[in-house]
């Protein structure tokens, strides 16, 4: 099994997760360039958080035109599992993988801080790890990572349990506290927090872990 | 074929709430100016487009203000091809 991360120009934490995967978690990793579409040999994709293509125009908007991109939707048609962390999570909005929108923070500052998030939804294999309704403390780093989606949508997400992750204190003013959610078909989780950075014991925090567990799972 | 200019103007949906054109309104104020009740800041993106008549340009303009300079989960679109001023032989 190994894991596949996508990296674009001005993606930056793309060796965190590699370090979290591979040097913690001992799944075999590699990194993909955007501009492959070639994703044979692996079985779970990471799109890392950083500022892919500066974050011109919209967060994510220029990233989902990359080649890769259109070998990644196949790859979820069929079933594979992708995980969208913080510019991931925009990359995949913009794509229309997830719905909804990241926007600029509530309160306009770039946040980083470790945060206090609830696991809201089992129904998925990306939590089933966690009892339900499990605390747990990941950081966030982001200035656009307020969640949006109109009031159809949002009733569309909760009919679905698609709402993976809740902010206890909401940061950034996202919609009903979301902080993650996943696509219908479960194979496809977007989050703003970063679980890459709370698998290092060394880093004091390991709640991060079973996240990145899953993605073989 | 001709060059085609339009003034492509891409604004946050009304229902969006605006974090910096409220910052922008509150810095009004501190500026002096009384009076400014609302202030929704959006892109305004020149493009300049070959196109073999207009139908055709306004058809391409259309995918581009759609499908990458907005994001119509949030954002609304207008954009004006009045100037062609700009024309070079076929």
């Amino acid at each position: 099994m190994s894991v596949g991360i996508l990296v674009f120009p001005g993606s930056n934490c793309d060796r965190d997760v590699r370090w979290a995967t591979e040097g913690c978690l001992g799944i075999p990793t590699k990194f993909i360039w955007h501009e492959s579409t070639d994703l044979s040999g692996i079985d779970a994709i990471v799109l890392p958080g950083g500022f892919s293509y500066g974050d011109y125009l919209r967060c994510g908007a220029i990233a989902r035109f990359a080649p890769a991109l259109t070998s990644l939707i196949k790859f979820v048609n069929d079933g594979g599992k992708v995980l969208g962390i913080c510019n991931g999570f925009q990359i995949l909005t913009e794509l229309g993988l997830l719905p909804g929108v990241l926007i600029r923070n509530k309160q306009l500052n770039f946040i980083c801080k470790n945060i206090d998030l609830c696991i809201e939804s089992q129904r998925t294999n990306w939590f089933s790890e966690y009892q339900a309704q499990t605390n747990i403390k990941l950081p966030i780093a982001h200035g656009e990572g307020c969640f949006y989606c109109d009031d159809d949508t949002l009733k569309e997400i909760q009919d679905n349990d698609s709402i993976a992750l809740r902010y206890h204190s909401n940061p950034n003013g996202s919609t009903f506290d979301i902080a993650g959610i996943t696509n219908k078909k479960g194979n496809v989780l977007g989050m703003m927090p970063h679980p890459e950075r709370a698998c290092d014991a060394d880093l004091g925090n390991l709640d991060g872990r079973k996240i990145l567990e899953s993605l073989i799972s | 074929m001709t060059i085609f200019r339009a003034n492509i103007t891409v604004n946050l949906r009304p229902s969006v709430l605006d974090p910096a054109g409220e910052a922008s309104k509150e810095a009004a104020l501190r500026l002096g100016i009384q009076g400014v009740n609302k202030i929704r800041i959006g892109k305004s993106i020149l493009v300049e487009i070959e196109a073999t008549n207009k139908e055709e340009a306004i058809q391409n303009i259309e995918m581009l203000s759609d499908r990458l300079l907005s994001n119509p989960v949030i954002e609304n679109w207008t954009f004006d091809l009045n100037n062609i001023d700009l024309q070079q032989g076929a």
